[in-house]
């Protein structure tokens, strides 16, 4: 073991030892220790503040076009909703043709990561957050439609398939059968996928897609630690409240 | 006639032996008929069948002069707005308010518009209170449906039958959850609202005394055939005890009246 694996680690130039040099931990050190106090005048708290406004409207924004394309393609994709299912236990052609469909664009759109996206769109629409906005959009929506129509699938049927064989409408059946069984998990993972969509557009923005990213990656570039950590302690807030959205909302519908 | 089955079989996805074996009947507009039977015997599934729900293996079926499985998908799916299928367990969403659950059972008329507001605002409450108060259940109109007992949820599922304008009533186990007293109430107000209506009301039940004793037509069931369709004057205590003797799943030593009794409770 240690023989094959030895030559690799030379080869990557493995060398945790330069960790503990005292050169290098005296500039980490030195990094680190820039971190308190955290930055805090008011010209850069301002900044700040525009910033992370920015990271949360890109991140809403996309997500709510993510709905815009998921919720459809979900409904596409579920079994829960089909009539022929419940007559034969198989689709009609036609239905399951579709049903395909929508489950390969689902996983077209989510198959590429988001990064890349918002690489491609930086290079069509220029820097900025409107490239942040449209990757989240289409990764988020294949994410969402995938789970949306898994979580449909899975929950109990029971109430929307009486519905059907009543001789309900399909959308009907679903505000009437499927979503009041579904609706908190629904609720949950959406908030969620906020919450990522958030965490997504930092990331992005180190690539030049607007946002608090931006600003992060500008800040690590001139080594200044105490405009980081002010940074990281606004991420662990962002990421709480979305915590808290999602507990209250999943509380109101119980 | 107005619903008729001839050599009708139902295989379910991946069963080896068929539900419905060979079943021939011919349903009139108005009557009640109680189907009886061993558990197992396809009683849920000549309900589902004749609702157009399952789509039968070989054999016809008609219901209203027309065949469904030879219409088109949508066709289909609108004559199923006249038949109403009350499954066993109660159908309603556990944290839907009961007026919306009840509601529900005017789906098939209302337009999507019409269904999406009465989310909103309950479009027709007064219905629902109406047929609530039918089983003494008015005051949980804006209950949660997992607030209620089963007794209650039951009874709930059958309010929205009487919300429904159906004029097949198939109705599946409706007293499993209820006693004495409530059972009789309740297949009381069944009959009562079919007659109203002159809907048909087809109710399958394992209190083989009531069967016999408020509904004027009996069919047994047993291994997906039917073993005797008759009115209620001509079943003897002998068809029924032979329907029941050494039923699938019970030993041959197993005291056959004992379990006739608990049938009758």
């Amino acid at each position: 073991m240690l023989i094959l694996l030895w030559p690799m680690l030379v080869f990557s130039e493995f060398k945790p030892w330069i960790l503990f040099e005292a050169q290098s931990l005296q500039a980490s050190w030195q990094f680190l220790a820039s971190f308190v106090p955290p930055a805090h005048s008011g010209e850069f708290l301002q900044l700040l503040m525009v910033a992370t406004w920015q990271t949360v409207a890109i991140a809403t924004a996309g997500l709510t076009l993510a709905l815009l394309c998921a919720i459809p393609l979900a409904l596409l994709a579920t079994e829960s909703l089909s009539i022929s299912m419940l007559e034969t236990g198989r689709m009609r052609l036609a239905g399951g043709l579709i049903r395909q469909a929508a489950r390969w664009l689902l996983v077209l759109l989510r198959s590429v990561p988001e990064l890349v996206w918002a690489l491609l769109f930086v290079r069509i629409v220029g820097l900025g957050p409107t490239a942040g906005v449209l990757a989240i959009a289409l990764t988020y929506g294949g994410m969402l439609g995938k789970v949306y129509a898994e979580i449909l699938d899975s929950s109990d049927v029971h109430g929307t398939e009486t519905l059907l064989k009543n001789g309900s409408g399909r959308l009907a059946a679903l505000f009437y059968g499927a979503l009041p069984e579904a609706a908190p998990e629904l609720v949950s993972y959406t908030t969620y996928r906020w919450e990522c969509a958030i965490r997504g557009s930092v990331v992005m923005g180190f690539v030049g897609a607007g946002g608090l990213g931006q600003r992060m990656d500008e800040s690590l570039k001139m080594l200044a630690g105490d405009e980081v950590a002010s940074m990281l302690i606004i991420f662990v807030l962002l990421v709480g409240a979305a915590d808290w959205v999602s507990t209250s909302l999943r509380k109101r519908l119980g | 006639m107005s619903l008729v089955l001839r050599g009708l079989c139902v295989h379910h996805a991946q069963a080896a032996k068929s539900a419905l074996d060979d079943v021939t009947l011919s349903i009139a507009q108005g009557e009640q008929i109680a189907l009886i039977g061993p558990s197992g015997a396809g009683k849920t599934t000549l309900l589902h069948t004749l609702a157009g729900a399952i789509r039968p293996a070989s054999g016809e079926f008609s219901a209203f002069g027309t065949s469904p499985w030879k219409l088109s998908h949508a066709g289909r799916h609108q004559l199923r707005a006249r038949f109403f299928l009350a499954p066993q367990t109660p159908p309603l969403p556990p944290r839907q308010r009961v007026v919306t659950a009840v509601l529900a059972g005017c789906l098939p008329q209302w337009s999507f518009w019409q269904a999406i507001s009465s989310l909103i605002r309950p479009g027709d409450a007064d219905a629902a209170s109406d047929a609530l108060a039918r089983f003494n259940l008015q005051d949980k109109l804006y209950a949660r449906v997992d607030r209620l007992s089963g007794g209650e949820r039951q009874r709930c599922g059958l309010a929205r039958l009487l919300v429904s304008q159906a004029s097949v009533l198939l109705v599946d186990e409706p007293l499993s959850a209820l006693d004495p007293a409530l059972s009789l109430q309740t297949l009381n107000v069944l009959q009562q609202e079919a007659s109203n209506r002159c809907a048909t009301l087809v109710c399958s039940l394992h209190q083989v005394e009531l069967a016999r004793r408020h509904f004027p037509r009996l069919i047994g069931l047993r291994d997906g055939q039917v073993v005797f369709d008759a009115v209620r004057d001509d079943v003897t205590d002998a068809m029924v005890e032979a329907l029941y003797q050494n039923a699938s799943g019970i030993t041959a030593g197993a005291d056959v009246t004992d379990l006739m009794a608990g049938a009758r409770c």
